[in-house]
């Protein structure tokens, strides 16, 4: 150990600021998403969800359902693969509030809510750092697709623009488990509490199968379910290459989700940090 | 505003309560500018949350407190700017390297790429960890990780620095070199206040000591003035012949000067030692009486001890134990 030879500048003669600027809030958001990076790639495991899943389940439900609902394999994948895409990418957005439980837990978070930084930031880059595990969850649902002969018709800018919806749709989704992470006791029920939401909105939905053949109670909910908006919407732009009614649909539910979660989000996390 | 530069921090009536357990229970504390404080307790005093209410971490159910003249509940921003705080468990990201987490913590104080990269290596060299910047923290010594986590807490120059237990679990090497660290930062002008559970510690280090019980201040003052109330020693005296007690308590007070206390099993006398000098008299006298001794022992004052002279009591063992 060398001597700490500079001299401390004194408590009252600094320049300080009671608030955080815009400008600094964007900036310790990135640092805190290049922080969520790192983690990932010093524990690559985490990204297991996102890479292994969408292929078993596309490979698994194709050759299950596929020759039972659709006839044959290749006139199942239009409709599958839109729907393992949103089940898949969804589900991933639960890991926002998982780990942003596990993080709270953690001395490093005191540390960071000892530091003069924006306290939505911790936040913030989480959300920004999963906007990667989402990327990869759409690019290998599609290409594993792509490998078993799916050719969506509408071409490679309609399958980009279906995967941002679906992307953005997920953030949206990502900001109710981040509540439940922020009101939660444990990481572990953060997982139980979502699962319990998620299972029903992508099961009850058209996102494996034709709603047509559900009973009528059951179609109600289906149609109504924003979920079901979704994987139209997708299937709309990958499969004909059109923008529906859906898509815009899909785009207003994730608004009101991010309008009604991401204040009570906020109020709780403020409490808490 | 001649007060905010003299006082580090002054807090008064700080209260913070657990469910019906009132884990801080009025403290006043008032550090001075460029001064090291102790904050002495057992375990579960209320040291950690004192530090965390004072750190902006906790919110305070009752009191006030400010840093440098800045309230912590309303200029919080304006005190996150002015302190460093190690905590009492590691406040570091285990999955990232010590690079990495010093270099992130800079960055979040606002320094740039290239400023906060010369920053980490600056302190990773200061607090001899180069050879390990790149190793994933899980393979850190526990000496390692608390003098990464000293570091993180010094990237901003902090002029108050908050230390909770900064040397529990530390080999007395390690310890020691922490001491020198904490000397030289208040040698360049930092204010520090750190807890600790060693009566030791607080003496070698701090200007002035809080000895904190149950979430209260039973005696605040300079390691001397609170040694001088405790006794600096003890001296611990066994009777061949219980019979004798009375005679040799009588000797003790009228050589020494100060009152015993007695063993359940009535043969061991502990008598506080002011002045060493004086033993030779008092067995003198005990000879002179003939009355014989099996033992004789001089022993530091235990943090026990202090506890049993400045609160009554000694170290409460935990509810649950007393229960169970
Ligand atoms: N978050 C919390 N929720 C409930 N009780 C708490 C919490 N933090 C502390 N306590 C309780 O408050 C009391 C004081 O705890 P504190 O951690 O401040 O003690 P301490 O002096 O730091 O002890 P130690 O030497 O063990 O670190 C204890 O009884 C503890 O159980
Ligand atoms: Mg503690």
């Amino acid at each position: 150990m060398t001597t700490i030879t500079s001299t401390i500048q004194s408590g009252v003669s600094r320049e300080l600021r009671n608030h955080v600027s815009v400008g600094q809030t964007v900036r310790n958001s990135f640092s805190m998403a290049y922080r969520g990076l790192l983690k990932v790639r010093r524990t690559p495991e985490q990204l297991i969800d996102v890479t292994l899943q969408p292929i078993i389940f596309t490979v698994m439900f194709t050759f299950i359902f596929g020759g039972a609902i659709a006839g044959d394999v290749a006139s199942y994948l239009p409709l599958l693969i839109p729907g393992i895409l949103v089940q898949t990418v969804i589900t991933t957005s639960v890991v926002t509030g998982v780990q942003l439980r596990e993080d709270m837990d953690k001395g490093v978070f005191d540390r960071f809510k000892s530091l003069p930084i924006a306290r939505i930031a911790p936040l913030a880059g989480a959300l920004l750092a999963d906007t990667v595990r989402y990327t990869i969850a759409t690019t290998i649902t599609f290409v594993v697709g792509f490998i078993l002969g799916y050719r969506p018709e509408g071409g490679l800018g309609f399958v980009v623009l279906a995967g941002l919806l679906v992307i953005v749709c997920s953030w949206a989704l990502s900001w109710i488990f981040a509540f439940f992470g922020v009101i939660a006791r444990s990481a572990s029920s953060v997982q139980g509490i979502s699962f319990l939401v998620l299972f029903p909105l992508t099961f009850l939905s058209n996102a494996f199968v034709p709603s047509d053949t559900m009973p009528g109670w059951l179609q109600a909910f289906v149609n109504v379910n924003p979920v079901s908006h979704l994987v139209s919407a997708v299937r709309d732009l990958a499969n004909v290459g059109t923008i529906g009614g859906d898509f815009w649909l899909a785009l207003l539910g994730a608004a009101v989700v991010v309008a009604i979660f991401a204040p009570l989000f906020v109020r709780a996390y403020m409490r808490k940090a | 505003m001649a007060t905010s530069s003299d006082w580090a921090v002054e807090a008064t009536g700080l209260v913070k309560i657990f469910g019906d357990n009132r884990a801080v229970d009025g403290v006043d504390l008032r550090v001075r500018t460029g001064s090291v404080y102790g904050v002495l307790g057992p375990n579960g005093a209320g040291k950690t949350t004192v530090i965390r209410m004072l750190a902006t971490l906790l919110r305070p159910d009752a009191g006030h407190a400010t840093v440098f003249g800045h309230d912590v509940q309303h200029e919080a921003q304006i005190v996150r700017q002015l302190i460093g705080v190690t905590g009492q468990y590691a406040s570091v990201d285990e999955t990232l390297s010590a690079t990495e987490n010093l270099m992130l913590f800079s960055r979040l104080n606002g320094l740039g790429r290239a400023e906060s990269r010369a920053k980490a290596n600056e302190l990773l060299e200061e607090f001899g960890l180069t050879a390990a910047a790149k190793r994933p923290l899980k393979n850190f010594s526990g000496g390692m990780r608390r003098r990464l986590d000293l570091a993180a807490s010094l990237i901003s120059q902090p002029p108050l620095i908050f230390l909770d237990e900064p040397t529990t679990g530390l080999d007395p090497r390690t310890r020691s070199q922490m001491w020198d660290t904490i000397r030289r930062l208040v040698s360049t002008g930092s204010t520090v206040l750190l807890t600790t559970q060693y009566l030791d510690e607080a003496d070698q280090l701090a200007d002035r000591i809080a000895v904190i019980d149950t979430g209260r201040v039973v005696a605040e003052g300079t390691a001397d003035e609170l040694k001088a109330s405790v006794g600096k020693s003890s001296l611990q005296l066994r009777l061949l012949d219980p019979a004798d007690r009375d005679d040799a308590v009588r000797a003790i007070r009228s050589v020494l000067g100060v009152d015993v206390t007695l063993s359940p099993e009535a043969a061991r006398i502990t008598a506080p030692m002011q002045d060493p000098d004086r033993i030779t008299d008092l067995l003198v006298a005990l000879r002179e009486q003939n009355i014989s001794l099996t033992e004789l022992a001089v022993q530091k004052p235990t943090l026990d001890e202090v506890f049993l002279t400045l609160t009554g009591h000694g170290v409460e063992t935990e509810k649950e134990e007393v229960n169970a």
